[in-house]
């Protein structure tokens, strides 16, 4: 369902993602995982067709991303790492204007919105200004969005940052649920590596760009010779802190908290 | 063409809620409206003029479009920002129809507050010249729109914060404004002045706004016609052409 091969992203002589090669099969939920910084967004958006690889191939759902980019967008849901839903409207203009971009029809759209908001337990709410949302709640119905125009991929970009416990386990819950009864392949990145243990059939750990290891969580604790994952994660990271130098996105977010008040 | 049609939709659901953003633009118009229009009226008319009511409405108007066109425009930075962009630049959608869909929206909110505007001149005493001509000022307003979103859609696509916000306003939004036709006439200037007047595709607006709806244009619509919608297709071009090359 996705084929990355000597994938490679340089941002001018800085090389992000250098020579990477990953395949994962339908229906399978892969874990991709690493420290800040590491490569892991690129990768991302190498992906979903927001950037272009330097070198290498990408296909998603058999389309390639840089000749058929439109096939590959049909193809996947995303949940970015940020939200990226229209705080203005409300939650349910906010899935009407995703079916719209996918040209979902109008039958099948009103259909689809309502058994996901039921699904997500966002249906009584589904008329309130997104900005009133929580952060868990806007999550999930990012979850529900990505998943309107059913897709055969679905990307997550840290799903459960900054969530409760009950909201974590609750999407995992629906995330393990889709993989298994529609055969959704799932691709996603965390920090959590409990989550990563719990819920991925495979497992690839990236580091200053290059994959350092694959393989399902047990055969890395095994290779590493750790009890858990994450051990297994920082032994072979390294114990490093990597700073991020923060973008203007967070400054500006930053701004706009200071502004509320 | 679902895109399109919902990414407009989008665009005036958000002017239409924000109730705060529509009052706030029409307090600027309005100011210049009671300001000038009866502070220089008396000279205006003394100097042989004419009434200024009548030769400043559909500069007021124009500028009434000119900011709310601009400021939708901008706003991109914000979706640019708070991730929205990013939902519609992974939809199965060409870039070309996201931004036609944003600006046809920026300018239809931009139209009707120009409406809105006249409306309230109509309210004070400003006079029509024929109703007949008023598809003809739509046209204006529509293209006048268009031209400001697409002027500050180009911007939100270079700028990554709202930090340059300021510097748009003092050095493209008031010398738009300020440096056209929209306040006085352009014949008696001194030539450097003119020059710069007549390279602002506002002034090419506002005269063909002006000829219809006071009936007093300078020079016949259909060559302001020509003029702006050239200009127009061209800044619309550039901004789809720097919109294509965002990378979030």
């Amino acid at each position: 369902m996705i084929e990355a091969q000597h994938l490679t992203k340089y941002y001018d002589d800085f090389c992000a993602v250098s020579d990477i090669s990953f395949s994962v099969a339908q229906g399978k939920i892969f874990a991709f995982l690493g420290p800040n910084g590491a490569g892991k967004t690129t990768t991302i958006k190498m992906l979903t067709t927001m950037l272009k690889p330097s070198q290498g191939q990408l296909t998603v759902n058999g389309y390639d991303t840089v000749k058929n980019p439109l096939e590959v967008r049909r193809s996947f849901g995303i949940v970015f790492q940020d939200p990226s839903l229209d705080e203005e409207l409300t939650a349910y203009e906010n899935m009407v204007l995703h079916g719209m971009l996918y040209d979902v029809t109008s039958a099948k759209r009103k259909e689809r919105i309502t058994t996901l908001l039921k699904l997500v337990e966002l249906d009584t709410r589904q008329d309130e200004y997104i900005k009133n949302y929580s952060g868990g709640m806007k999550r999930r119905l990012e979850i529900a969005r990505g998943l309107l125009h059913e897709p055969k991929v679905l990307f997550l970009d840290e799903p459960t940052l900054g969530l409760d416990p009950q909201t974590r386990n609750l999407i995992w819950g629906y995330i393990k649920n889709l993989s298994v009864s529609q055969q959704v392949t799932v691709f996603f990145t965390t920090h959590y590596m409990d989550e990563a243990d719990k819920i991925a059939d495979e497992i690839a750990i990236i580091d200053n760009g290059k994959i350092v290891a694959n393989g399902t969580a047990q055969s890395l604790k095994e290779q590493t010779q750790k009890p858990t994952l994450e051990e297994a994660f920082i032994a072979l990271t390294g114990h490093t802190i990597r700073d991020e130098i923060p973008s203007s996105t967070d400054r500006m977010r930053l701004r706009r908290r200071v502004w509320k008040r | 063409m679902k895109a399109i049609f919902i990414l407009w939709l989008r665009q005036l659901k958000r002017y239409w809620r924000s109730r705060a953003r529509m009052v706030g633009a029409l307090g600027q118009p309005l100011i210049f409206l009671l300001a000038f229009g009866f502070g220089f009226g008396p000279v205006y008319h003394k100097a042989e003029g004419g009434d200024y009511l009548q030769f400043m409405v559909p500069g007021v108007i124009a500028m009434g479009i000119l900011f709310l066109g601009v400021f939708t425009g901008i706003e991109m930075i914000w979706d640019k920002q708070f991730g929205f962009l990013k939902e519609t630049f992974v939809a199965p959608v060409p870039r070309y129809q996201i931004i036609l869909g944003r600006t046809l929206g920026g300018a239809t909110v931009a139209v009707m507050q120009g409406i809105v505007v006249l409306l309230i001149c109509l309210l004070i005493g400003f006079e029509l010249k024929s109703l007949w001509l008023f598809p003809i000022a739509l046209v204006f307003m529509l293209l006048i729109g268009l031209l400001c979103t697409a002027i500050g859609t180009a911007f939100a696509c270079v700028l990554d914060d709202m930090q340059g916000f300021q510097l748009i306003i003092n050095f493209l939004v008031m010398p738009l404004f300020f440096f056209s036709n929209a306040l006085f006439p352009v014949q008696e200037l001194p030539n450097a002045l003119k020059v710069l007047v007549h390279l602002n595709p506002l002034t090419y607006g506002i005269d063909g706004l002006r000829g219809a709806l006071s009936g007093a244009g300078e020079q016949h619509f259909a060559l302001d016609l020509l003029i702006l919608s050239t200009i127009t297709f061209l800044v619309l071009g550039l901004a789809s052409f720097l919109f294509s090359r965002i990378r979030l």
